[in-house]
C-alpha cells in the first residue's frame, strides 16, 4: 500500500494514517510536521512543482520499501497558505514490528526535507514575508540513510 | 527548451516559465544556466551563482554536469525547504 497526496485544503492526521491500521502488521509509525510560531510568523506558503513532486514522493516511499520490509507507507504534504499550528506534512509507515516502521518514518521525512520539490515562505503580522532558507543540519540527517 | 522557475528564481527572473531555444554548444545544465544569466539583468541576479542553485531534467533531480540530451524541460530553483 504506496500512498502520495499534495493537498491544498487542511489534512488531518489520523485521517491519512487510518489506512494503515488496517494492513495486519503490528507496527504503524508517523511524523506530522506542524506550521511552527517561529518569532511571529502567521503562516508559511508553500510552493511546489506540481509535475515533479508526486513522482518524487512514490520514488522515496519506493526507496523505504526496498530497504524495511513495511506493509504500507504514506505521504500526504499540504501546499499553499497553512496558519501556524496546522499540519505542513504527514508521513507513516505500517511493518508487522516497529523498528521497521520507526526507521522508514524517520527515512521518509528526512529525504522529504532535502530532495523533494517544495519551497517555504514565512509570513508575519507586519505583512511581510520571507523565503525559508535550506538548512544544512537537514542534509546531514538526510545523508546518514546514504 | 522549456525552463521552469521556482521560488527566489522565479521572483527573481519575474517568470515561471519560458521557452527559449538554446545555442547548439550548450551540452550540459551548466553551460545551459550559465548561457540564461546572460539574457537579462534579471536572468543574470538569479542564476549567476549556480552553487546556489538546484536543477531537474525532466522532473528528475540532475546535477550541474547533467547533460541536456533530449530532455524536453529544465526546472531551476533554490535548494528544496519542504516538510
Amino acid at each position: 500500500m504506496k500512498s502520495v497526496r499534495i493537498s491544498s485544503a487542511p489534512i488531518v492526521p489520523e485521517t491519512e494514517l487510518s489506512v494503515l491500521a488496517g494492513l495486519g502488521g503490528g507496527a504503524v509509525s508517523s511524523f506530522t510536521g506542524i506550521a511552527r510560531d517561529d518569532g511571529g510568523v502567521t503562516a508559511i506558503e508553500l510552493e511546489h512543482y506540481p509535475t515533479m513532486t508526486e513522482g518524487c514522493l512514490l520514488r522515496l516511499i519506493e526507496a523505504a520499501t526496498a530497504r524495511w520490509s513495511l506493509l504500507g507507507a504514506v505521504i500526504t504534504h499540504r501546499v499553499g497558505i497553512v496558519p501556524v499550528g496546522e499540519p505542513v506534512v504527514v508521513v507513516g509507515a505500517a511493518s508487522r514490528h516497529r523498528a521497521e516502521a520507526l526507521e522508514a518514518t524517520a527515512f521518509l521525512i528526512d529525504r522529504l526535507k532535502t530532495e523533494a520539490p517544495f519551497w517555504k515562505r514565512e509570513h508575519y503580522a507586519d505583512g511581510t514575508s520571507k523565503w525559508v532558507d535550506a538548512k544544512s543540519t537537514d542534509d546531514a540527517r538526510s545523508e546518514r540513510w546514504a | 527548451m522549456k525552463l521552469l522557475y521556482f521560488a527566489t528564481v522565479r521572483e527573481a527572473i519575474g517568470l515561471s516559465c519560458e521557452e527559449r531555444a538554446l545555442p547548439q554548444d550548450a551540452l550540459t545544465v551548466g553551460d545551459c544556466v550559465a548561457w540564461l544569466a546572460r539574457q537579462s539583468a534579471e536572468h543574470a541576479a538569479a542564476l549567476g551563482n549556480q552553487s546556489r542553485l538546484r536543477f531537474a531534467l525532466d522532473q528528475n533531480m540532475v546535477m550541474v554536469d547533467a547533460l541536456l540530451g533530449d530532455a524536453q524541460e529544465l526546472a531551476i530553483f533554490p535548494p528544496v525547504t519542504g516538510g
